[in-house]
């Protein structure tokens, strides 16, 4: 049998229902070294306390689902492993968004940010019978930002969020910018006159706390700042 | 408190097949979207390699080759003329969501790149043609976000964390549905003159599988339970290439691109198998010569029960550039860098095949006649049409929800706009709700995990990629003894807020009913053909059985089959060489 990985796993649990106040619980635990921390997250619930309330779903990264503050840093649980933070870790919700209970937060504020900047092709001209042609150079401009899968790390890691109601965080910008810098969309414009108010990308200040916790390394201050010269030297 | 709506369309799920259907739907009528998972974490999203769709852009290539492939890659389960109909729509699928934004890859002159699959082949089998459009190694993503940027472009209406737990069917016509929403614990009717199930597989009836842990099978179960018959449930693919030991999957389109397999001697073994197509043979092939392989004791790792998938010779750019997300989790999940040394596999529950029976427009059907059941469809991997047949050819599934997801959704509005809503029965949900409370109160002696772990054990042992007679009936006797000990179940959260610990007692119920359901059906099935191998009957049985299977529950709540006959076409079937 392969060796066990001792891991004291402390996590800020919160139930309204039981108890008004969040409160810390930790959980001493034996993990196989190809065990992800989101199978930390699951023996706790399954074998020590089934009222752990978290999200998960595709556990490899892709689905979005298990974003958490890890040791104080942002990242997906699924994408975490047990021997790259063990013998200890702590595990809370994300900042900047309601917590319901335990580990799951309301996302609704965080995907109406999303909605609110048209994240959709915009495009009003009859389509070719096959595809519109875009060359790779072109489909190259804006990839970066098509690998987002939409799990908050970015935006509930960035300050200006935290103290701001009205920032559309990093995540929505994003996604701005992934049409913005597609050569097939005619929104462009529009969406920037969204994201130059006071509730838009200059709201930035560059902390790089986004870059930092995004799981699909996007260059998210990057696509920021991008969104933002666009904007200045009125490129469209 | 039970809250009620009102719609003329209501999607189950939200994945590819459910949001694509959403769209058409919403066009021409009031449609709901109610869906266990925010939609962008469906499991459309982990889908890798490619959608196939004979657009002939970077070489020669017609919808009658994907056609014949898909044929015999089903191993001539498939209904032919609904394969015809897929891969002709194929093409325009493909530019529809080329229109709608998708970011594919582009050949140098700015068209869509294409790439090589698994079965894909020109001129029926003679060499591996290029035929999947692709974005990278994340297409399903990419097809996920798009459909989903269209919906919120159209304001589509989501009821997201609800679980659909039961079918109102009033005198055989679909009515509506029932769910429970996990943020409150409060049940809601929904009241619908057309429902579209689209709810996925139900790959977590095995312990190694590519299947996200939301992979239940739920829509077929919930079908299953109100009377209507689940079609080739045997039919289950275990895709060859999953992580070793963890089972996330590891795309074809590594193979596509020129990765090859190795045995522990270093032997490239798929050139004994399938001397034509080598590493590009269909899924179940590759799954059943790997098996073969470690049999014969050429397995790798501490099992000796996987083998090497090997990417060494590839240009670097090829493998940072096409393939970044596998590439990604084989250093994360195994520490192993592609780049330098081969990547420890084996095979994974993957798909499945078998599902709610629908025509060619997601209408579910009854029986050997193929009755309609009035105001009821179903999509994508919780359907069965049949274009996969017995193994299902790899990005044929992007292509199904895509395909086929419109084609329900049309056929939804169109039935609900010439039809009234039926009569919801009064406390329609007592059922439901009783169930529940019996969760909620047992007191009993058994766990969730131990009675789903001890299903997924022994499931992928006695039922995965090779069965025979003794095991299967092993494993229906393990089965029952499993449902015994669900009854038994007690879970420790009582609350009403985000009760995962109850959903998750409810989903084991629809595993046991889906594992259930492949048992019986594999056990009658004494051949061997696609995913479904029976050591004990190694041949495919041509005269006996080119018939789908249909299982239904008996009140009792045993299984009854009854068969009904394979939709021929222009295709013989003839020996499946590769």
């Amino acid at each position: 049998m392969a060796e066990k990985i001792h891991l004291k796993l402390r996590i800020r649990r919160y139930q309204p229902e039981r108890n008004p106040k969040a409160w810390w619980d930790e959980y001493e635990l034996e993990m196989g070294p190809m065990d992800r921390l989101l199978d930390a997250l699951n023996e706790v619930k399954w074998h020590h306390d089934g009222t752990l309330a978290m999200r998960r779903s595709c556990a490899h990264g892709i689905c979005g689902s298990d974003a958490m503050l890890i040791n104080g840093r942002n990242a997906l649980a699924c994408k975490v492993m047990v021997k790259d933070i063990a013998p200890k870790a702590r595990v809370e919700p994300l900042r900047g968004l309601p917590v319901i209970r335990d580990l799951i937060v309301d996302m609704e504020p965080f995907f109406a940010g999303y909605r609110s900047v048209l994240p959709y092709l915009v495009n009003d001209e009859e389509p070719p019978d096959t595809e519109r042609l875009q060359t790779p150079e072109e489909h190259a401009e804006f990839e970066d930002t098509t690998k987002c899968i939409l799990c908050a790390c970015c935006t509930t890691s960035c300050p200006i969020f935290w103290g701001d109601d009205g920032y559309v965080g990093p995540a929505a910008i994003v996604n701005a910018h992934r049409f913005i810098f597609d050569s097939r969309d005619e929104a462009g414009r529009t969406r920037m006159k969204i994201l130059a108010g006071k509730t838009g990308a200059f709201r930035c200040r560059t902390t790089f706390n986004c870059t930092e916790a995004c799981p699909r390394t996007i260059k998210v201050t990057r696509a920021i700042q991008e969104v933002k010269r666009a904007t200045l030297f009125d490129r469209f | 408190m039970t809250t009620t709506h009102t719609y003329d369309a209501v999607v189950v799920g939200a994945g590819g097949a459910a949001l694509r259907a959403a769209i058409e739907a919403s066009g021409g009528v009031k449609t709901a979207v109610v869906s266990k998972l925010y939609p962008t974490r469906s499991h459309t999203g982990a889908a890798q390699g490619g959608m196939c769709a004979a657009l002939a852009n970077v070489e020669e290539d017609s919808p009658e080759w994907h056609t014949f492939d898909t044929v015999k890659g089903g191993d001539y389960l498939v209904d032919q003329p609904a394969a015809e109909l897929m891969c002709r729509e194929a093409v325009d699928a493909v530019y529809e969501l080329e229109h709608w934004g998708l970011p594919f890859n582009r050949t140098p002159e700015g068209k869509l790149d294409q790439r090589r699959f698994g079965g894909h082949t020109r001129n029926h089998g003679e060499a591996p043609v290029k035929r999947a459009v692709y974005a990278a190694d994340r297409t399903g993503h990419m097809i996920l976000q798009t459909l989903y940027q269209q919906c919120i472009k159209r304001d589509v209406r989501f009821f997201n964390e609800f679980y659909v737990l039961d079918l109102i069917m009033n005198e055989g016509v679909c009515a509506g549905v029932v769910a429970y929403e996990l943020a409150t614990g409060e049940l809601h009717i929904f009241k619908a003159k057309a429902i579209l199930f689209a709810t996925g597989g139900f790959g977590r009836i095995f312990k190694v599988t590519s299947c996200a842990h939301t992979l239940t099978g739920d829509g077929p179960a919930v079908c299953w339970r109100r009377g209507i018959p689940l079609e080739d449930m045997e039919m289950f693919q275990i895709h060859p290439t999953g992580i070793y030991k963890m089972g996330i999957l590891l795309s074809e389109a590594v193979r596509g691109e020129g990765g090859i397999l190795l045995n522990s001697e270093g032997e490239r073994f798929m050139e004994r198998y399938a001397p034509t197509v080598k590493d590009l043979a269909p899924r179940d092939l590759i799954s059943r010569a790997i098996y073969q392989e470690v049999k014969e004791g050429r397995g790798i790792g501490p099992g000796k029960d996987g083998v090497y998938l090997d990417v060494r010779h590839l240009p670097r750019e090829v493998i940072e550039e096409k393939l970044p997300d596998v590439t990604e989790f084989a250093r994360l999940y195994l520490g192993v860098e592609p780049t330098k040394e081969p990547v420890p596999i084996q095979p994974t529950a993957h798909y499945a095949m078998g599902g709610i029976p629908t025509d060619v427009d997601g209408q579910a059907v009854l029986g050997a006649e193929e009755t309609p059941v009035p105001g009821l469809y179903a999509a994508g991997e919780c359907a069965c049409v049949s274009v996969h047949g017995a193994n299902r050819l790899g990005t044929n599934s992007l292509l199904d929800i895509v395909v086929f997801g419109k084609r329900g959704g049309a056929a939804m509005a169109e039935y609900a706009l010439g039809a009234d809503q039926s009569g919801v029965p009064e406390n329609v949900e007592v059922d439901v709700a009783a169930a529940l409370e019996h969760i909620l109160t047992g007191t009993g002696d058994q766990k969730v995990v131990d009675v789903r772990t001890a299903l997924q054990d022994s499931m992928f042992d006695l039922a995965g990629v090779v069965r025979n007679e003794d095991g299967l009936r092993k494993m229906l006797g393990i089965l029952g003894d499993l449902r015994d000990r669900a009854a038994r179940v007690a879970i420790q959260d009582r609350g009403n807020v985000y009760n995962s610990d109850l959903m998750e007692a409810v989903e084991l119920g629809f595993l046991l009913d889906c594992a259930e359901n492949l048992l019986v059906a594999a056990l009658a099935r004494d051949e061997s053909r696609g995913g479904h191998y029976r050591e004990d009957y190694p041949l495919r049985d041509d005269a006996k059985w080119l018939n789908h299977t249909l299982s239904y529950r008996k009140p009792d709540g045993s299984i009854r089959l009854e068969y009904k006959p394979v939709k021929m076409g222009p295709y013989v079937p003839m020996e499946r060489k590769y």
